[in-house]
């Protein structure tokens, strides 16, 4: 669960409370749209925006491998945050979008971010043809089977191509997703069977790269309840072809709230509720100023599910505007693979 | 024996309260005359500099249109899209009743950390910033001015910002500004994206310049704040003559002292030591008086600064002080050294002082006998220098070397020529009396030769300065007589009530003249290029300076353009030269006309190609030609009837009172600093005269004793500063007049780019002539009413106690 398309909200609305950090994310949405269970999720049209909710992201990671082995990971964001529950032509559009682009090996990790205000046609998402783009960075296809992935940085540029076949797995009931035992709540499905093949350019030159990636998609107007500090997300892809999808949410006075979804090698899909999945740090790193945990202890005893994961590169640091950590992990223990990890929060 | 020896220097003091205070007051007013201007100065570029802070200018390279004028937002995102990260801005003038706002419209989300002042990036939040009216951030003077003012955003304080500058969204200023969809120029953000298309290819057209290290407003301004402290240099220089002459007086009235200090076995180390000491411990005292008074001085004048910087360059700089630590201590440092400066001579003299050289006053005349030969060295030679400069010198600050070479040369040359002239007088006296009182003039020369060396000083500056003034004055006036032909100016609040505008008004008037401008770069300049109408009120009206024959018509068809005098002697051009316009366009050049007050170049093409090659140019301002029997009624009629806001329709005596009222302002500084000048060189005056007639009792004790009564004395004595006054004031005309000369065609050319005709005023002479007889009179009264009242006995004791 990438709650991290809140950043915006934050950014826009509370900016000169930045000390309330994450935990800022659970304010009251008034005006907004809300998550209702039972709504069925429409396609292609629930791949362009939302803009009666007030933040919503297209949020893809990759983990992929160069010619000598080495692995690399992929990250392509686009958030959009509402100031007001409308869409309007020009510069007084309230909606506001947020690129960030990130490529990590293991001993660097490159970050760009990209900014715009929506109704001038600096960025923007269409469903059908598929196209979500901000500045010069784009995610498009004819439809989300087959995906054109570029962004550019300072250091770095990329340029993939994403294949699938697999139907959408969609989060929690039929795609509404329960955040908290309040009932905090988004729309959410995912796309995590993506072949990729595709180039990095780097520092050291071009990397001819292969491997798997992985699409959230989710909006939603207020997903944190207000005890709520920060998350703990994991996206797995298991050498099986088993995937996971889980997260835990950190409410003050060390509670936790998590859930997740399991789709077995064969495409079965299982979503599970809070207290079925645990994870557990087993060591800590000193990332710009924090002490964030890099190495996990991941059980989910309905599927058979003991693994470690560990950071491919422990600095994976996002110094956006508002900073988090995400970054390819290794796995190891019941299943081994790769995958990504996130964690907000941590200050 | 240093406490006793401290003791002895201090008596002096004691005994001379006079001598101290001259020494105190003259340290202070030259201390408190350059602190107030650099304050003044410090003030203004500090203005400037958060100007540019203001939009990143100093920081970031932006990216402009090749013409300078705005450009369509596509182009803005079609860069965005490209991969450039750039942010837009949106800047332009607009009128709230009689306040001139400047908008600027920013894009707090894409704008680099601090381009945008944290104040409206962090003010809280975004959505009332976007949404019309939307919010507009303004320093609280605007805040307060703009109160209850219809038709702007909600107004939030924003310390630090400029006064009159309106911070808003960039949407919100598109609409406040009529623009549509337009951009000024983008902010390029220090860090970019590898692999983007160059520029050329994204955007033909536009053009990326690098950061600026000074604002332009600052390239603009610079020749006034120059001038602003020549005239604080000139101030100083005039308070340290005082001080060396105070200093001099104290040290050669204690020659027996230190004579009697060393003979008894101080040190000549310590001896210097301890006058060294001294001296920074008065310059200490009087340099605090002296920033404190700079402060009020610049406090004072900073509101006139102010208005004058607004009038004339459009420059915003508050009217109140706000100083740096930094500048207290250059005050102090500043009357330190300037102590040392003037007293170094006096220490070299105790330095080199025989231990057994006669120690009396007259000495000291005969030794600037001797000095005075060098000194007209001196001024022969800095009048060489004078006029080499005024030969091949090359802008301003040649100048005003020119300037200094010039007055300093008149001011050290004066005690020769003064000498001369009544040695001559002596010659051709008959009588025991006259000869005496020439000879008696001639021998107090020195001591009082630095007072009128500072006299002269400010009367050839006030001579020179008001003479530049007077004649600024005169043709100004009878250029806006000229350049003002039309009746009756009106701005338009928008194009579509311009375009009603003109409709209603063809069949009430005789001539409805565009007056429409865009801004750009003009010989690598800020320049503004304005259409002119063919009509007979220019070809009769306007003020041409050169002109080829068919002018009018060649600009009227387009084919020509003309330009103002600043432009033609900032690019070296003649007519018959092309001019390249902002974006290109080449014309060649059919004339040249004056334009008075303006720091800017400027060009004239017909009004048909300026809408031509600029089709954005906004067609809101228009001066109209009607009967001027009818001017009040149109007036009224365009309020009542047609419904322009009164504050947009402005009668010919409005504006002629306006760019008068703005003339005044900007020499109402210059005057008050010229009266400052004057006090502090008639105070020199008092001063030398105080201590000489104290000195001077051995010399006056025979004459007495001779028959001439004390009060034949005394009125003798009032003569005598009289006579000299006058005579100094009658060499500091051709001085005067001669610095009137450098200033209007040498320092006015370089620094605004006109030449003034030159005229003279003799009546402004004679009132300056009084005026400096006054100061000598006055100065010279109260010496002359204690001769009076010296008691016989005191004149006695003179041959009693001679030595």
């Amino acid at each position: 669960m990438n709650v991290k398309a809140l950043l915006p909200v934050l950014l826009l609305l509370a900016a000169p409370v930045l000390g309330q950090g994450f935990a800022g994310l659970g304010t009251e949405a008034q005006g907004f749209a809300r998550p209702a269970p039972g709504t069925v999720l429409e396609f292609p049209a629930d791949h362009g925006a939302h803009p009666a909710f007030r933040i919503e992201w297209w949020y893809l990671t990759a983990n992929l491998v160069g010619p000598d082995g080495t692995d690399y990971g992929v990250q392509w964001t686009l958030f959009r945050s509402a100031l007001a529950p409308e869409t309007r032509s020009g510069w007084s559009s309230p909606q506001i979008w947020m690129g960030h682009a990130a490529v990590t090996t293991p001993t660097r990790h490159f970050v760009a971010e990209r900014l715009a205000r929506g109704g001038i046609g600096q960025a923007g998402v269409t469903a059908a043809p598929f196209a979500a783009r901000i500045d010069d960075w784009r995610m498009a296809g004819p439809d989300l089977s087959a995906l054109r992935l570029s962004a550019s940085g300072p250091d770095f540029t990329y340029d993939l191509s994403l294949d699938t076949a697999r139907p959408l797995v969609l989060n929690g009931t039929a795609g509404y997703s329960v955040k908290s035992a309040e009932g905090q709540a988004s729309y959410y499905y995912s796309q995590p069977f993506y072949t990729v093949r595709g180039r990095l350019d780097l520092p050291q030159g071009p990397v001819p790269v292969t491997g798997r990636a992985w699409l959230d998609r989710e909006w939603s107007s207020q997903p944190l309840a207000e005890t709520q500090e920060g998350w703990d997300w994991i996206s797995l892809h298991f050498d099986n072809g088993a995937k996971l999808m889980g997260f835990r949410l950190r409410q003050q006075g060390g509670e936790t709230y998590g859930s997740g979804t399991w789709v077995g090698a064969d495409g079965t899909v299982r979503t599970f509720g809070d207290g079925e999945m645990t994870m557990t740090p087993l060591r800590e790193t000193r990332v710009a100023g924090r002490d964030i945990p890099v190495k996990w202890r991941v059980r989910l005893p309905a599927h058979g599910v003991d693994v470690t994961i560990e950071a491919v590169n422990d600095s994976a640091w996002m110094d956006t505007l508002f900073p988090y950590w995400e970054g390819p992990v290794r796995i190891t223990g019941s299943h081994g693979g790769r995958g990504y990890l996130e964690m907000t929060g941590y200050d | 024996m240093i406490r006793a020896t401290l003791a002895a220097l201090m008596s002096h003091w004691w005994r001379h309260p006079l001598q101290l205070v001259s020494l105190a007051v003259g340290l202070a007013l030259a201390t408190g005359l350059w602190t107030g201007v650099q304050a003044i100065n410090g003030q203004a570029r500090d203005s400037y500099d958060r100007a540019a802070r203001l939009l990143g200018q100093n920081r970031f390279a932006t990216i402009e249109a090749a013409d300078g004028q705005r450009f369509g937002q596509a182009r803005y995102v079609a860069l965005r899209r490209a991969g450039w990260q750039v942010s837009p801005v949106l800047e332009g003038a607009m009128r709230v009743g009689d306040l001139r706002l400047r908008i600027l419209g920013v894009d707090p989300v894409t704008a680099p950390p601090d381009a945008v002042p944290r104040t409206v990036t962090g003010g809280g939040s975004l959505l009332p910033f976007i949404t019309p009216p939307g919010v507009a951030f303004a320093a609280p003077q605007t805040v307060s001015a703009l109160d209850a003012a219809s038709g702007l955003p909600a107004l939030r304080v924003a310390e630090g910002l400029l006064p009159g500058v309106l911070v808003v969204d960039i949407g919100i200023a598109q609409r406040l500004l009529s623009a549509p969809g337009a951009v000024s120029r983008l902010i390029v953000a220090p860090e970019q994206p590898v692999g983007r298309a160059p520029l050329a290819d994204v955007a033909p057209g536009l053009v990326q310049r690098a950061p600026q290290a000074r604002a332009d407003i600052s390239r603009l301004t610079d020749s006034f704040h120059l001038n602003l402290t020549a005239f604080g240099l000139l101030s100083f220089a005039v308070g340290l003559f005082i001080v060396h002459a105070a200093v001099g007086l104290a040290f050669e009235q204690r020659r027996t002292l230190f004579r009697t200090l060393r003979a008894i076995g101080v040190p000549l180390v310590g001896l210097i030591a301890l006058l060294g000491a001294e001296i920074v411990v008065l310059a200490l005292g009087a340099g605090l008086a002296g920033v404190a008074l700079g402060y009020g001085i610049a406090a004072a004048l900073l509101p006139d600064v102010a208005a004058t910087l607004r009038g004339l360059y459009g420059a915003s700089v508050p009217g109140t002080l706000d100083l740096s630590a930094g500048w207290w201590l250059g005050g102090l440092a500043v009357a330190v050294l300037g102590a040392a400066a003037a007293s170094a001579q006096s220490l070299w003299r105790v330095w080199r002082m025989p231990l057994l050289a006669p120690a009396q006053p007259r000495a000291w005349a005969r030794a600037s006998a001797r000095s005075m030969v060098a000194q007209s060295a001196l001024a022969a030679g800095l009048a060489m220098a004078a006029l080499a400069l005024a030969l091949w010198g090359q802008g301003l600050v040649a100048g005003f070397a020119l300037l200094a070479a010039m007055l300093l040369g008149a001011a050290l040359a004066l005690p020769a020529v003064l000498s001369a002239l009544l040695w001559g007088a002596e010659r051709t006296a008959t009588g025991a009396l006259a000869q005496w009182f020439w000879a008696d003039t001639r021998q107090q020369l020195p001591g009082l030769s630095l007072a009128l060396m500072a006299l002269l000083l400010a009367l050839a500056a006030n001579i020179g300065v008001g003479t530049m003034v007077a004649s600024f004055r005169q043709t100004f006036t009878g250029w806006l007589d000229q350049r003002l032909a039309s009746e009756l100016y009106v701005t338009a609040a928008s194009e579509a009530q311009a375009a009603r505008l003109r409709t209603w008004l063809a069949p009430r008037t005789d001539a409805v003249l565009p007056i429409w401008s865009v801004e750009g770069p003009l010989a690598g300049a800020p320049g503004a290029v304005f259409g002119v109408a063919d009509h007979r009120t220019y070809r009769d009206n306007w003020p041409m300076l050169r002109i080829q024959p068919g002018a009018w018509d060649r600009v009227a068809q387009g084919r020509a353009a003309l330009i103002n005098e600043q432009l033609m002697r900032r690019a070296g051009l003649v007519p018959g030269d092309m001019l390249r316009l902002p974006g290109g366009h080449a014309l060649p050049v059919a004339g040249v006309y004056s334009d008075y007050g303006n720091p800017r170049g400027e060009a004239m093409i017909g009004v048909d190609l300026l809408t031509a090659l600029y089709p954005q140019v906004p067609r809101l301002r228009y001066a109209i030609r009607v009967d001027p029997a009818q001017v009040a009624a149109l007036a009224r009629a365009l309020v009542e009837d047609f419904g322009l806001p009164p504050d947009n329709v402005t009668d010919q005596a409005r504006i002629k009172a306006m760019s008068l009222g703005i003339f005044e302002q900007t020499f109402t500084v210059t005057a008050a600093l010229n009266v400052l000048t004057m006090g502090v060189a008639g105070f020199a005056m008092l001063m030398s005269l105080l201590t000489l007639s104290t000195m001077r009792l051995p010399q006056l004790a025979p004459v007495w004793a001779l028959g001439l009564t004390r009060a034949r004395l005394a009125w003798l004595e009032l003569g005598r500063a009289l006579m000299l006054a006058a005579l100094t004031m009658v060499l500091a005309l051709p001085v005067g007049l001669l610095l009137a000369w450098v200033l209007l065609a040498v320092v006015n050319v370089a620094a605004f780019g006109w030449r003034l005709p030159m005229h003279l005023f003799p009546a402004d002479w004679a009132r300056l002539a009084a005026l400096a007889l006054l100061a000598g009179g006055l100065a010279a009264a109260w010496p002359a009413l204690r001769l009076l009242r010296t008691a016989p006995a005191d004149l006695l004791k003179v041959f009693a106690h001679e030595r």
